[in-house]
Parts: structure tokens; C-alpha cells; sequence
């Protein structure tokens, strides 16, 4: 069979697997994409979560020749740095504790901020409720989503600069 | 503590490129009856920690400690860096080999800051004394006029300054101070014990970069699953794996026997090029089982044991303070409650994994492991190999709580690694890692309390029985059947004059464990809900009783038990923070409730106050405030994060799941089934410490056991209805 052409975090990616395969397992054991995690196989726990043309979705549940022609975010690709806000407030707010949960998480947060800039209580519920995090970081998590939401907002119009020769 | 024996020693570490000298000291954390057998058998190397200062001045402390969350990489370290005058991000962190002389380089009983306190203060101290001497030496001045700041030696009031790097070579020629003689800085001097540092293994949690063990990749490595017999103690009959075989990627198909030493349950093998592979090779195998003795067990079953148990007088006892019998029969007003509780897992996000390869003249694993040396022990007697030929690499753990200091995982991935001479990693499914756990026992509870006019309890007798851990993993000559199951509850803290509590283990052949905070899961829940009901029958308030019977200063140690000491002032110290700052007293509107509950585990005291809302037969946890006191705090919001998550995993217990037998096997097998508390179901929780400037002892387990019995007590408060099992069921508030 002809392999498969994956777009992952920019590059191309031709994988010769079983089309069935969950998306989960080729970016883990065939492309080394360890990032996303395998917690439960049955969409329940969130930890898989990826983008797909930017909505958060499944790795585990999601057979890999549905997505070829789709842009695939992982967390390796959610910024470069770490600099993307949420990744910025989960230090800040210091949410993990294994850790194992958090890729997922943090997808489905940059998403959720994408749809609404300013989530609420009940959007946070809405988006972080299809995700398990046993260690039990949930109090944290919210903070930090609250803070990524104010790192992401844009900052007040920068007071205009003095006339030239003055700024030191 | 008694003070550890001088246990250092002097090495020097050549580095080809400098040939600088580095200073190491070697040390332990638990002074433990090995300490001696180490020093009989002259072990060559009876450490499990430590500090390599190099030529360049950086220090590295190699640990044998286990990260999963807990903070363990950052806290460590923030001693050593306070000891030694030095800032903390100075000092890297390593996992130390994984050394077959030494029986436990474990990780759980909250006791890594506990253990490690003393002796890494003392390390610290004993490396900064050498590294003064240097200076003072190369000065040809006294000692004792130099000091060591921000990783330098000062002298004098026109301050020569020497920086560690410069001493080093130096120092290393100098004796080891005895442990013992070192001095310690005034606990006033502390810059970094106290103040909330970073943790330094969350960054790589937050880009995808951190290897769990499920993310080890080594060249020519094969995945594996094992297919299980469903019920406990069950064997392979007969299996065709024609089909398996003929799935893309299957590479073996193969039987591994039990290995009953090491607690597994044997199956059959199927190794492929992915996981994936391996899994729908698993799904096409047919395998006829032989059950084995278990097939008929149910929760049911055993719950009639429990009863059957509880109703005979041959209780081991456990406790026995004056005459709770006699006390009870003349009774102006008698109490009686039976509590339950189920079988839990563990449930860590990450599912049981290891990756071993075995080789002719060696192994190499890579373990997500709470207890390395036992899988190290695993492999080499599956491999036929002296443990030191067995190189163990510690990952990071994706959850552990207990269930990862068991090695049955890792004796899976020798046995299939041995046999295909491939590197292995054995990988175990959700569904895998819920119906093969090693499961926080069942247990029936039946209490009794009596109380006289003024509502003062008199007599208390509490008779339990579990599926006791101890007997499932000690010969039954050694095993101590209580030991894991009744503490918490037999060291009760309250002033009752007549307190006893028996104790009869269950026969099962479900598989149990540790689970986070043990018995003590269980024995808060009881003890802490009964208490309430004794405070609604005497109509005295909950948390004024509390204070009643915690009124004396006392000390309770209770075998078996024995390690601990419960101080009575500290534990009401807690319930006073907890019920000023949740403000207790205070009307709520109807439906909800306010309940207090706490409990002394692991040599920490806390006290919680759940706030309820009880609508349609659900519960809703809005707020929990705890107060915690584990001694000196050394990093505020790390020990906070610890008690938040105490919580929330105690919360999952109390309200949402429950692991039930039928047929021998486990009935539940993946979150759907089985399921966790999640975001919009946790509560706003805020910790508080009592300051205190004890020696510290740990957060990870002890904010759960207090969690349930606050919680049910709320509901009671809210509902007048009493929830005597967990977790809570609709018809239990109706």
C-alpha cells in the first residue's frame, strides 16, 4: 500500500503504516514524537490531545489515514521556546506534577484560547473536563489558563516614544 | 533521629582532560538497620547519595530518589545548596546507579525530606568545612575566621576571597569531618529553605521534551503486551497465536510463566515493531485459561467474609486502653456504625512500563520506578547475572502512589527480553494497568462508641477487617497481617479512656498494595466520620469535640505503629488553623454543609474543612481549607501542590470510583468505567501551615487521608444523612 503523508508540525512526513493505525501510535513509536501520550486509548483522558488544522482532537482515537492533508500540531510543535503563553503560565502557576497529563492539557488550552481569548470558569470546565489529570493539578490549571488568557491579551498601546534626542 | 554514623568518604574523581581533583562525598539517608550490615559485610560502596563538587566548582548531587511530581529533584538539592553556601541552581541533580547492595532506593512513605534532612545538611556542611579549611589553610590563617558565602571562601576585614573551584583540588586531600561534629548553620541564616523555588523538572513537562518511561527508545527495540488471565491467579491452558502471528508488525508470540516470587501473573507474549502491532496481535490471540482457585471471589463474597471475621471475638488486638467492652455494656447512650470501603487502584496517568534489555554478559533497564533496586534485583535473577551486571536508568515516572515500587512489570519485559534477545519495552494498557494492579484493600469496619450524659465519649471499640497487605507479600511465617492496615486508626490520638481495636485479616486472591497513604486512606475516612456521629449523638459541635478530646498534650505510640508519635498539641493546632480559616461557624445557606476532619500520617498533621453542596443526590466539593503541619517548610509551594493533590486524589475515592471482583476478576477496566475527578468536580482548596520550625517531614500522602471524612461529614451538616461506604452512591443521600 502506498504510505501515508503526514503533516506534522510543518514538515512532511511519508509513514508506511496500517492506515487504521490511531494517529497516537505513529507520531509516538514510528516518527519519536514522544510528547503526546498514550493514557487511555478510548478518548477519555485527554493526554493524546493534538491540533488538527487547529482544533483539538484525539490522537488515540483518530486512525491515521483520516488526517492525511491536515496540518498536525504536536506539543514539540506548540512553540519553539516554550514561549507560547500557556507554556509560559504553566511555569509560572508551577501545574505539573508527573507531567504525564500536561501535553495534552496544554493543547487543548492553546485552543481553547484561541475560540475565547478570555475564558471563563464554565469555559475552562467546558474544555479541561474531557482531560484527567490523577496527580490532581485542577486548581492550578485553572489559574494558569487565567494567566496565559492575560499574557495573550494584547498589552495597551505603547505610550508614544519622546521627541527624538531625549530617550536615553 | 539519631545522628547517622559517619558514613562519608574521601574519592577522588580523575578528569582526563584536567586531571583536577573532585571532592565526593558519599552518604545515606536512612540510618536503617542495613547501615550496619553494610559496614559487617564491608560493601564497597553502602551509598545512596552524593555530592560531587568538580574541579570547575559545580556541584552535582546524585540521588537515588524517583521524580514523579513531587518535587523531589528541587527540594534535595535546595538542602545541599543552603549547607553549602551556594545558590541552588549551582547544583545539578543526578540519578545515582542503581546499586544492588543497597535493599531499598525507594521513593514513597512521604519520607524523602524526612530521611534526607539530616543527612544532607550534615553533607553540605561537612563539603563546606573541608573547602574553608583549604582557604584557611592557603591563607595560613585560623579557620574559624573564614566563612563561606555565595560559593566562595572570605577571610578578614580587607576579605580575601577564594571561590570554590580554587579549593577544590585542595579540599579533596583533607579527612571527611565526622557527620556527626559538623555544624550546622542557625536555621536564622536559611536564604533558601523556606522560599518557593521552581521546580526544575517542570519545564520539560510543558514542551513534550521529558522522557517518562514510556517514552524510552533504545536501537532494536521491540514493544510488547502481555495477555493476562482475567482472574487473579489464573494460568495459560492452551493458546493458537496463528492469527496473532499473521498481523503486520508481529514479530513473537511467545508463553511467560508466574514468576510467584515476583508477583506475576504469567501469559502470553506479544512482540511487535509498535506498540499498536503488538496490541492488535494481542486482540487476534486465542487463549483457553485454567482460572485457578479464584474464579468464584466477588466483592460480595468477600464482604460475607468480612462480616463472618468481625463477628468472632479472635481479633488480633491491636489497642487496648481500659475496658471498651465493660464500658459499652453500661453505656448511658451506645453508638454502633459499619463503614466500607472498596478496593482502589492506583491509576497513574502513565500506564506500568518498563524497557529491558538482557545480554549474555550483562542488562541494561530503563524503569519508571519507585523502587529501582527491586527491578534490579527482578532482572538479574531472571537473567542469571550478579545485580551489579544489571545497569538500571531511572525516568522520569508518570505517577507512581505506590504502584511503582512493584517490579512485576519490569520481570515481564526480562522474561520476554531474555527470551527474544531483544531490547524489550513492555507496555501495559489502560485496561492492562486496571485490571492487573495491586489494589488498596476492601475493608469492613464495625464501631462502637459509648457516651456519658455530657456527651464525652467514654468507650470506643473498632473491629476491622481487610484484605491485609502484608499477607500478600510476606511468607507466613514473618507476616505481620496489621501492620498496613491499621494504622491511623489504632493510634487514635483522641482522650478516650476505654479504646480498643481489633484487627482480622480477610482471605483473598486479589493482589494488594500501598496505595497513596496506605491504611491511612481507610482508617481517616472511619475513624473521622465515626468521631462525627459520637459529636451528633452527645449534640456537642464536631469541631468543639475535637478540641475536647485533643485538649491534653499527650504523645501516642502505639505498636505497630511504633515509628511514629502522634503529639496531641499538634494536631489540634491544626484543627484550630483549619476551622479559623474556613471560618467555621459561619451559616451557609441551605443544602450546603460545612465538615472537619484530621488525622496524623507519615509524621505529618493535617486538618481539613470541607464546604458541601448536596443537590439531586450528588456532591458537589466547592472548598477544602487544610491546615498542615510537617515541620519546617522548605519549599512553601511545592509542599502546597502536594496537599492539593492529596486531595484530589483522595476526592476520586470518596466520590467517584470504586474497583469491584465478580467472577475473580476486576469488573472495571478504563475511565470510562473507572473514573477520576475531574476539573469541573474539584474544589477551590486553599493550605495553610502551622509555622513551626520541627524537623520536616512530607506532604505527599498526608492531605488525603482527613479529604473523605471531611467531605462526609459536610454532607451531613447539609443532608443529615450519614455515608458510612465510599464512594458516596445516590441511594446513600436519599
Amino acid at each position: 500500500m502506498p504510505p501515508i503523508t503526514l503533516n506534522v508540525n510543518g514538515k512532511a512526513h511519508a509513514v508506511d503504516v496500517d492506515p487504521q493505525t490511531p494517529l497516537l501510535w505513529v507520531l509516538r513509536d514510528t516518527l519519536n514524537m514522544t510528547g503526546t501520550k498514550y493514557g487511555c486509548g478510548i478518548a477519555q483522558c485527554g493526554a493524546c490531545t493534538v491540533h488538527l488544522d487547529g482544533e483539538a482532537t484525539r490522537a488515540c482515537a483518530t486512525a491515521v489515514e483520516d488526517v492525511q492533508g491536515r496540518k498536525i500540531t504536536t506539543i514539540e510543535g506548540l512553540s519553539a521556546d516554550r514561549s507560547h503563553p500557556a507554556q509560559l503560565a504553566w511555569i509560572a502557576e508551577q501545574v505539573p506534577q508527573c507531567g504525564y497529563c500536561q501535553s495534552g492539557m496544554l493543547m487543548t488550552t492553546a485552543e481553547l484560547l484561541k475560540r475565547k481569548p478570555k475564558p471563563t470558569d464554565a469555559d475552562i470546565d467546558e474544555a479541561i473536563s474531557g482531560h484527567i489529570c490523577r496527580c490532581g493539578t485542577y486548581p492550578r490549571l485553572r489559574k494558569a489558563i487565567k494567566t496565559a488568557a492575560a499574557m495573550a491579551a494584547p498589552r495597551p498601546a505603547a505610550p508614544k516614544p519622546a521627541a527624538k534626542g531625549a530617550a536615553r | 533521629m539519631s545522628a547517622p554514623k559517619s558514613r562519608a568518604r574521601r574519592d577522588f574523581l580523575k578528569s582526563g582532560a584536567t586531571g583536577a581533583a573532585a571532592l565526593v562525598i558519599g552518604f545515606r539517608f536512612s540510618d536503617d538497620a542495613f547501615a550496619q550490615e553494610a559496614q559487617e559485610k564491608k560493601l564497597i560502596n553502602p551509598f545512596d547519595a552524593w555530592v560531587h563538587i568538580e574541579a570547575d566548582g559545580r556541584v552535582r548531587l546524585v540521588l537515588a530518589k524517583s521524580e514523579m511530581g513531587q518535587g523531589v529533584t528541587t527540594t534535595l538539592p535546595m538542602i545541599l545548596a543552603e549547607e553549602l553556601a551556594i545558590d541552588w541552581k549551582q547544583v545539578r541533580v543526578e540519578q545515582a546507579p542503581t546499586n544492588p547492595n543497597i535493599y531499598d532506593h525507594g521513593t514513597g512513605g512521604s519520607a524523602s525530606v524526612r530521611t534526607s534532612w539530616l543527612p544532607l545538611r550534615q553533607a553540605g556542611a561537612a563539603a563546606r568545612e573541608m573547602l574553608v579549611q583549604a582557604a584557611a589553610s592557603h591563607w595560613a590563617v585560623n579557620a574559624n575566621t573564614c566563612r563561606a558565602e555565595a560559593g566562595a571562601v572570605v577571610h578578614g576585614p580587607r576579605v580575601k576571597r577564594l571561590p570554590y573551584s580554587q579549593l577544590v583540588a585542595a579540599a579533596s586531600k583533607l579527612p571527611v569531618p565526622d557527620f556527626s561534629k559538623v555544624t550546622l548553620l542557625n536555621p536564622k541564616e536559611f536564604k533558601i529553605v523556606g522560599t518557593d523555588i521552581p521546580r526544575a523538572d517542570i519545564p520539560g513537562k510543558v514542551d513534550g521534551s521529558g522522557v517518562f518511561g514510556m517514552d524510552v527508545r533504545v536501537p532494536g527495540m521491540l514493544y510488547a503486551v502481555v495477555a493476562r488471565c482475567p482472574v487473579f491467579g489464573g494460568k495459560v491452558k492452551r493458546f493458537d497465536a496463528t492469527k496473532a502471528k499473521a498481523v503486520r508488525g508481529v514479530r513473537h508470540v511467545l508463553e511467560i510463566p508466574a514468576l510467584p516470587e515476583a508477583h506475576t501473573a504469567g501469559g502470553v507474549a506479544v512482540v511487535g515493531d509498535t506498540t499498536y502491532a503488538a496490541m492488535q496481535g494481542r486482540d487476534a490471540l486465542t487463549i483457553e485459561w485454567d482460572e485457578g482457585a479464584h474464579a468464584t471471589e466477588s466483592s460480595a463474597t468477600l464482604r460475607t467474609q468480612f462480616e463472618e471475621l468481625l463477628a468472632r471475638t479472635d481479633g488480633t488486638v491491636v489497642r487496648n486502653d481500659g475496658d471498651a467492652r465493660a464500658a459499652l455494656q453500661g453505656a448511658g447512650q451506645k453508638i454502633e456504625a459499619t463503614y466500607e470501603v472498596p478496593f482502589q487502584n492506583h491509576s497513574p496517568m502513565e500506564p506500568m512500563n518498563a524497557t529491558v534489555h538482557i545480554r549474555k554478559d550483562g542488562a541494561e533497564a530503563w524503569l519508571p520506578s519507585q523502587g529501582p533496586q527491586w527491578g534490579q534485583d527482578a532482572i538479574a535473577k531472571i537473567a542469571g547475572l550478579p545485580g551489579d551486571k544489571v545497569v538500571v536508568h531511572t525516568t522520569l515516572l508518570g505517577g507512581g502512589f505506590g504502584r511503582r515500587y512493584h517490579a512485576d512489570f519490569v520481570a515481564e519485559a526480562a522474561q520476554i527480553s531474555k527470551a527474544t534477545g531483544a531490547p524489550i519495552k513492555v507496555v501495559f494498557t489502560r485496561e492492562d494497568d486496571t485490571q492487573h494492579g495491586f489494589y488498596r484493600p476492601a475493608s469492613l469496619h464495625k464501631l462502637s462508641g459509648a457516651l456519658d450524659a455530657k456527651g464525652q465519649p467514654q468507650a470506643w471499640l473498632h473491629l476491622m477487617s481487610s484484605v491485609s497487605i502484608d499477607q500478600y507479600w510476606t511468607p507466613p511465617d514473618k507476616a505481620k497481617p496489621a501492620s498496613s492496615e491499621v494504622g491511623g486508626a489504632a493510634n487514635l490520638g483522641y482522650a478516650i479512656p476505654n479504646l480498643r481495636m481489633e484487627y482480622a485479616p480477610a482471605k483473598s486472591g486479589v493482589p494488594v498494595m500501598w496505595w497513596r497513604s496506605v491504611e491511612h486512606s481507610t482508617n481517616g475516612f472511619v475513624t473521622e466520620c465515626f468521631l462525627d456521629e459520637l459529636a451528633a449523638a452527645g449534640k456537642v459541635d464536631p469541631l468543639e469535640l475535637r478540641l475536647r478530646l485533643l485538649a491534653e498534650p499527650r504523645k501516642v505510640r502505639v505498636p505497630p505503629d511504633n515509628e511514629s508519635t502522634l503529639d496531641t498539641s499538634r494536631l489540634r493546632a491544626c484543627v484550630e488553623l483549619a476551622a479559623l480559616k474556613a471560618g467555621w461557624g459561619k451559616p451557609l445557606p441551605k443544602g450546603r454543609g460545612r465538615g472537619i476532619a484530621c488525622h496524623f500520617s507519615f509524621d505529618t498533621y493535617v486538618a481539613e474543612v470541607a464546604e458541601v453542596t448536596v443537590s439531586k443526590g450528588v456532591v458537589k466539593v466547592d472548598r477544602v481549607v487544610a491546615a498542615v503541619d510537617c515541620g519546617r517548610v522548605i519549599n512553601p509551594n511545592g509542599a502546597r501542590a502536594q496537599i492539593e493533590g492529596g486531595i484530589n486524589f483522595g476526592l476520586t475515592a470518596a466520590l467517584k470510583s470504586a474497583i469491584t471482583i465478580d467472577k475473580g476478576r476486576v469488573e472495571q477496566s478504563n475511565f470510562d468505567n473507572y473514573e477520576m475527578l475531574r476539573i469541573d468536580e474539584a474544589p477551590v482548596i486553599e493550605v495553610h501551615f502551622v509555622p513551626s520550625e520541627a524537623t520536616p517531614t512530607g506532604t505527599g500522602e498526608p492531605g488525603l487521608p482527613p479529604c473523605a471524612a471531611a467531605v462526609m461529614n459536610a454532607v451531613f451538616a447539609a443532608t443529615g444523612k450519614r455515608v458510612r461506604r465510599l464512594p458516596v452512591r445516590t441511594e446513600d443521600l436519599a
